[in-house]
């Protein structure tokens, strides 16, 4: 092997880089929030008395569920402008990450709402305390204990899923390299460095996540 | 016996003509009971008899369809300010204890009389010790419930609801779901708790608890209260032949 | 989109199930090797691992595929595109099968591994006979859900340039102008063949928690 390594571009484009980062953390964040409205929107959807939202709701999990994200963020990408909503490519980014992480948001939402026991409620309102009670008290934090986990792991998911919004030159990371290796044709070191700082942000975002488990979740069960 | 009526205590429960149905099945039907301040009633029967439901429908965990029930002279009415005005009044114990796992011994304990009855923290915080040592599990005010033993469990129930200072206590099967070696420690505090004169109403097959401090000892069966006496006539001498029925199958046989 | 067109894309369809079936089989044989690894009580082989697994699982699947398709020209392979791609989900699968199995390989309960020492059966034996067989059945929903997983990230091989489904659609789609069309196609044809996977998967994992109570 007589390739000689050279990370001079590497290091002029780190500022750039860490913007991407930022882009890359911000995308994320904006579409985690989104996937968290769709996902509570779509538990209360799942379990209406109608049965034709009830189906509604089922049918776009699957199909989310069920087809690469690349796809759906092509389609979103021509499907809006014929829709009549123009937008720049970072806020349709934003949209499908939202639409994909909705889907497995709902999933995860709604199987712990389910997994509080009916007997705790009882217990609740046999005590003496009201509905809106019984939910803030009761029923919330063993509820948020039980999605938390696979929340942020799904927040973990969408955050490295980013990437692919480089496909309609999102401003994220995976673009900024991209740019950095058209420019420089350094593309091992490039993407080796980019692919260290995905990880550092993901191990940083799992820390946290930890921590917050640590702080708010640590009763035992058994 | 008209001294005898004028002194005998005021009622606690009415149930006149309860009916309730789940779907087009009745589970109850035409109910009759007169609970009086400081009876301990003991409510048994087969599984699916609807003795669980009967007291459910006290606290309105189960909403009945017919006739009507008073609690303390306020009678039960679809209105969620009646029905919390009851709950604060009716304590309950659950077969599967149902404390709430992300809070302690003690917050479990003073959750409901600061939330629901506006009581200071300090008070309250009184209140649960003096009944946690009660119950004798005051040294485990800190601990969570997954680290306490059933019984242990069952017990802080106990003192969870008693923290409310109700006027009358559901038990529905306490000591059902607790390994044997629990029931005892279970069942003392319920007898200590009789003896302090609160009104009790159990569902429990432990048949030498309810010969110790039943007043009246009902059967249920499909429903229908069959059967309602003394303790000693109950056991002694049954009249149905569906309690006899019953009896057979769930006392020791000598 | 006309006939040929069409055909088109189930060539690239017919890539796409290349490219997985390649992707977990022999992702699936090296990842046993990791899920083993990874138990092996053997500290230095378990960190070597748990940081292997870790990596897959901190870094886009982009990234993956782009660091093994420059990284293996760098070292001189000169491959096919198709051959380096490979080798990328190849990689991905074996560590992502490898973590899937090491939980489950967790999940036996001790008193088999007890029981299987105490009639005296060696670590070979243990494995074959007692322990990866009740585990293999416990992963067998989230191995499915990987496969899934796996097949819609066969789509990212387009990013590198590899003709599969989705590039064909994107090919497809320049030619005739109609995307909206076309991804839809390329959708329903990724969803007919992730779908039934899903639902065969959910129902294993339902009987299995119907079979643990």
């Amino acid at each position: 092997m007589n390739y000689k390594f050279d990370f001079g571009p590497v290091i002029e484009g780190l500022p750039d880089l860490l913007w991407g980062c930022l882009g890359t953390l911000g995308l994320a964040l904006a579409g985690m929030v989104l996937a968290l409205v769709i996902g509570i929107g779509g538990v209360v959807l799942r379990d209406s008395p109608y049965r034709g939202l009830r189906w509604l709701v089922i049918g776009f999990v699957e199909l989310i569920r069920n087809t690469p994200f690349l796809v759906q963020i092509y389609f979103i990408f021509f499907a809006l402008p014929l829709a009549g909503i123009r937008l720049d490519p970072t806020p349709t980014a934003i949209i499908a990450l939202g639409v994909n992480g909705g889907a497995y948001a709902i999933e995860i939402i709604r199987g712990g709402v389910q997994s509080i026991g009916k007997g705790q409620i009882e217990a609740g309102l046999a005590l003496g305390l009201h509905k809106g009670q019984v939910f803030r008290l009761v029923v919330l934090k063993p509820a948020l204990r039980a999605i938390f986990p696979s929340l942020t792991s799904q927040f973990i998911l969408l955050t490295l899923t980013t990437s692919i919004a480089s496909a309609i030159s999102a401003y994220e990371l995976t673009s900024v390299a991209q740019n950095i290796e058209n420019n420089t044709f350094r593309s091992f070191e490039v993407y080796g460095v980019v692919t260290l700082l995905y990880l550092a942000m993901s191990w940083l975002m799992m820390r946290m996540f930890a921590q917050v488990t640590a702080r708010h979740f640590s009763y035992p069960v058994k | 016996m008209t001294d005898q009526a004028a002194a005998s205590p005021a009622p606690m429960i009415t149930m006149q003509g309860v009916n309730k149905w789940f779907g087009s099945f009745q589970v109850l039907t035409d109910i009759n009971l007169l609970v009086r301040t400081g009876e301990k009633i003991v409510l048994c029967g087969p599984s699916g008899s609807g003795k669980s439901t009967l007291i459910r429908c006290i606290n309105h965990l189960e909403p009945y369809q017919g006739g009507q029930i008073v609690v303390d002279g306020t009678r039960l009415i679809e209105d969620a300010g009646v029905i919390d005005a009851i709950r604060r009044e009716v304590g309950m114990v659950f077969q599967q204890f149902n404390l709430f796992p992300h809070l302690t011994v003690l917050e479990n304990c003073v959750l409901a009389p600061m939330r629901s009855r506006g009581v200071s923290r300090a008070e309250a915080d009184a209140t649960a010790r003096r009944l946690l040592d009660r119950v004798k599990i005051l040294n485990q005010a800190d601990k969570f419930p997954a680290q306490l033993s059933g019984g242990q469990q069952q017990r802080v129930a106990i003192a969870r609801a008693l923290c409310m200072e109700p006027k009358v206590m559901l038990f529905d099967e306490p000591t059902s779901a607790l390994d044997p070696e629990m029931v005892k420690e279970v069942l003392d505090t319920m007898v200590g708790l009789a003896e302090d004169g609160m009104t009790m109403i159990c569902v429990t097959h432990e048949m030498g608890f309810a010969r110790q401090v039943a007043d009246r000892v009902i059967f249920m069966a499909s429903g229908v209260i069959v059967e309602e006496a003394a303790p000693q006539d109950f056991f002694g001498n049954p009249r149905h032949e569906r309690t006899r029925k019953f009896l057979g199958e769930i006392l020791p046989r000598h | 989109m006309n006939g040929s067109e069409f055909l088109f894309l189930l060539t690239g369809l017919k890539w796409t199930l290349f490219l997985s079936a390649i992707g977990f089989v022999c992702g699936a044989a090296s990842g046993l090797g990791i899920a083993l690894a990874r138990t092996s009580g053997i500290r230095p082989l378990e960190q070597a691992t748990a940081g292997y697994i870790a990596l897959f699982q901190g870094t886009p699947l982009l990234m993956q595929l782009f660091v093994v398709y420059y990284g293996l020209a760098l070292v001189g392979l000169k491959l096919d595109a198709w051959l380096s791609v490979a080798i990328g989900f190849t990689l991905h699968a074996s560590a992502f099968l490898g973590e899937i199995w090491r939980g489950s390989i967790e999940a036996v309960p001790k008193g088999q591994t007890e029981a299987a020492k105490a009639l005296s059966l060696g670590y070979v034996s243990r494995m074959r006979d007692v322990i990866l067989p009740q585990a293999l059945r416990i992963s067998l929903p989230a191995t499915i859900g990987f496969l899934v997983q796996l097949i819609k990230g066969t789509s990212l091989a387009a990013i590198v340039g590899f003709t599969e489904l989705a590039r064909a659609g994107t090919i497809i789609s320049n030619q005739i102008f109609k995307p909206l069309l076309v991804f839809g196609v390329v959708g329903v044809l990724y969803f007919l063949i992730c779908w039934p996977l899903s639902l065969y998967g959910a129902r294993l994992e339902r009987r299995l928690a119907a079979a643990s109570h």
